[in-house]
């Protein structure tokens, strides 16, 4: 168990100044989207014969999973690991996660062509094994439905035993009561199957996401094109995991004014280090090697966009947080997980649309208004059902400002324990 | 699960592999040094394909040929003009579409198979198998597919076909060369098109480079061009002979190869967790 107390559910008001800007800016995504629906790819964005791909794919697909990653880095440590000072860390990720990818399919439906295609994947007589992408598709389909059985028991723990479904929806009650129950019997047992299977499949497509530029050898900027991208996408990934893990503990403590796990994410942030350095390292030799140099001598927004990259997103991190002194404060760690989060989007806009340079293209590819709308009403959604999901579920440890202490341990049933606990 | 698939489909692909070499599939060949730019082949593309209805007159304005076109969603086909510089009056025309290669990247960038290469050479596109994700247009190296972004509903991915139908099912020519004067667009079988660029480059040394462009480039193409000038000078790229589906299929089969890899990883981490369970427990 861990020792901030059993996660309860945020009891705060939903209707805050910040909540209402969210929804504003959901609604009018949503009437953006409605745009692109009515009226097509093309009168909604800017995307072209040369440039396929914008920021439909390099932000809300990419950039989401990428940062989604915290779901399978937390789950490894705290369940496979078993290291269980990290378990309060695990439902915050985890719900991330299942919104992060929830929320990059959404984005997805904008993007395709033929959306109401998008299972098309599943049918084996259409499988193309040799397609990166059909790899990518299989991993992110599956994977979802693990985030949502892997959230099942967090459902089952709030809801077992007091399902009171309004209004004509109350005959119902009895039925879901019962899947509640036989959930709760069957999931402790098999979880092991979906937090492994999760990892698995995590790793598989984060470094396949880097694999699927690899197709386009003459069309990506030698800066970022190496055979090795697939590599850097899954060590970045990592990093990206364990930095929006600190990065969101520490946002939702101070939002929710719950006291922050300073001394928890401070050791957390090893793993961090690690894995960013050997990411640095990686990236580094892989640059050396391939004498990567002159293409940033040549002129443009590219190499400009690497170096900061690479500097903001990756050194200076590493250098805050190698100091103890900066480690061991809220605000340290903030900063430097900040960077590190910031450092691996940049790096998904830089492959998928920085770097993409197709040889006929006359003027570079800029996102329109309505294609923007969408990806920012895409992640306002997110931030609002997050907001939403830890006012309903028991997700954020119960820190020591939150007054209805008492009310959450007589909430919690003992056989609700987590299952990895 | 996918990597299982993928192991699967890397003993498919390694056939596919020799049975593009064996086989002799269509191919044809453009000399850039006969082409007058008429743009008839664009409107009997256009007709052939239903792709606009524009009379035969709206193919001759001139001011076309201004900036050089690439394909679109309703041109499959395009000629562009290339001026020698100091020789304001001699121009090289240079027909752009579909390569055909015989080891395409948007046959190996497709996840539901909706592009595939066909025995007899073509590389053909079924919309109705087609998700939209326009990653075959981010993996052809000669930039080709083209999109129908103003089609909200049912938008396909546009490029020539090499007349499939036409050519299979009714025994005839491709349009455009069909209609273009002989000896510009030269179709038949690529072994034998091949034979006809060497002997044409040795017969007329002055008149031709000695390089069948599309011969080797990226492990071949389907439309090869016979030019006098240097491709780069033409608005055609320079590629190196390695196919593009040999840098990423290889790589993802290595990793995936018949599932092993996940699954190692699964059981290993399956073992460390009940380890560490134990250990716990102790
Ligand atoms: S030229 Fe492009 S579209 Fe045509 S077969 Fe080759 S990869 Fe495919
Ligand atoms: S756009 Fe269609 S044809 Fe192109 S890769 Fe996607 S599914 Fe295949």
């Amino acid at each position: 168990m861990s020792h901030a107390g059993h996660p309860i559910s945020v009891r705060r008001g939903l209707l805050t100044p910040g909540a209402a800007v969210l929804a504003g800016l959901a609604l009018i995504g949503l009437g953006a989207a409605a745009y692109r629906f009515l009226f097509g790819i093309g009168a909604a964005s800017n995307l072209s014969n040369q440039y396929p791909w914008g920021i439909w794919i390099g932000i809300d697909v990419a950039s989401g999973v990428a940062l989604a990653a915290g779901g399978f880095t937390s789950a490894a440590v705290a369940h496979i690991f078993h290291q269980h000072k990290y378990e309060v860390l695990v439902r915050p990720a985890l719900l991330t996660a299942m919104l992060g990818y929830t929320f990059a399919v959404l984005g997805l439906f904008a993007d395709l062509g033929r959306f109401y295609n998008i299972w098309h994947p599943m049918i084996p007589m259409m499988w193309q094994g040799n397609s990166v992408l059909f790899e990518v598709a299989m991993c992110v389909m599956v994977y979802l439905n693990i985030l949502y059985i892997e959230f099942l028991p967090i459902v089952c723990e709030r809801f077992a035993g007091r399902v009171s479904l309004p209004g004509p929806l109350r005959a119902l009650n009895p039925m879901v009561e019962r899947a509640l129950r036989i959930a709760q019997a069957t999931l402790g047992k098999m979880m092991f199957l979906f937090i492994v299977g999760g990892v698995v499949l995590s790793c598989m497509h984060q470094s396949s996401l880097g694999s699927l530029l690899l197709i386009a050898p003459y069309k990506v900027n030698p800066l970022w094109y190496t055979p090795v991208m697939p590599m850097l996408f899954l060590l970045s990934a990592f990093s990206a995991g364990f930095a929006m893990v600190i990065f969101e503990s520490l946002l939702s403590a101070w939002t929710f004014r719950l006291a922050p796990e300073t001394k928890v994410l401070a050791s957390y942030s090893r793993f961090l280090v690690v894995f960013l350095g050997v990411y640095l390292v990686a990236k580094g030799t892989d640059f050396v090697i391939r004498d990567a140099y002159h293409s940033l001598l040549a002129g443009g927004i590219a190499p400009v966009m690497f170096l900061v990259e690479i500097c903001a997103g990756i050194v200076l991190p590493l250098l805050l947080l190698v100091s103890p002194r900066v480690r061991g404060t809220a605000l340290g760690l903030f900063a430097a997980s900040g960077l590190v989060v910031g450092g691996v989007l940049l790096n998904r806009v830089n492959v998928f649309l920085v770097a993409f340079r197709p040889p006929y293209a006359q003027t570079p590819y800029f996102p329109s208004l309505v294609e923007s709308l969408i990806t920012l009403g895409l992640i306002s959604a997110l931030v609002l059902t997050y907001r939403v999901f830890v006012t309903i579920f028991p997700i954020l440890p119960a820190g020591e400002c939150v007054p209805a202490r008492e009310l959450a341990a007589e909430d919690i049933p003992a056989e609700t324990e987590p299952y990895a606990a | 699960m996918g990597s299982s698939v993928a192991g699967a489909a890397f003993a498919q692909s390694a056939l596919a592999e020799s049975s593009a070499n064996a086989e002799d599939g269509y191919g044809m060949l453009v000399d850039t040094t006969e082409c007058i730019g008429c743009r008839k082949c664009e409107w009997a593309c256009a007709q052939e394909n239903k792709l606009s209805d524009k009379p035969v007159e709206a193919f001759e304005d001139p001011s076309a040929f201004e900036e050089p076109r690439r394909m679109t969603a309703d041109a499959y086909t395009v000629v562009n003009r290339y001026d020698i510089p100091d020789q304001p009056a001699q121009h090289t025309f240079v027909k752009a579409q579909c390569m055909h290669c015989l080891r395409p990247a948007c046959v190996s960038a497709c996840l539901v198979g909706a592009l595939r290469r066909q025995p007899s050479g073509q590389v053909t596109y079924d919309a109705w198998k087609c998700m939209g994700c326009r990653y075959c247009m981010v993996a052809c190296p000669f930039q080709v597919p083209a999109y129908q972004y103003d089609n909200a509903l049912t938008p396909v991915v546009s490029k020539c076909n090499f007349c499939f139908n036409r050519v299979q099912n009714e025994g005839k020519m491709p349009a455009c060369a069909d209609m273009c004067p002989p000896m510009c667009l030269t179709f038949a079988k690529r072994s034998e098109l091949l034979r006809l660029a060497h002997q044409k480059i040795e017969a007329n040394p002055d008149r031709y480079l000695d390089h069948v462009y599309g011969e080797h480039e990226l492990g071949g193409t389907a439309w090869m061009y016979l030019t006098s000038r240097p491709v780069t000078e033409l608005g055609l790229l320079e590629f190196d002979a390695k196919a593009i589906p040999d840098r990423t299929e290889p790589m993802q089969h290595a990793i995936f190869k018949m599932g092993v890899p996940p699954m190692l990883l699964f059981g290993l981490l399956t073992v460390a967790m009940k380890t560490f369970e134990h250990k716990e427990e102790e």
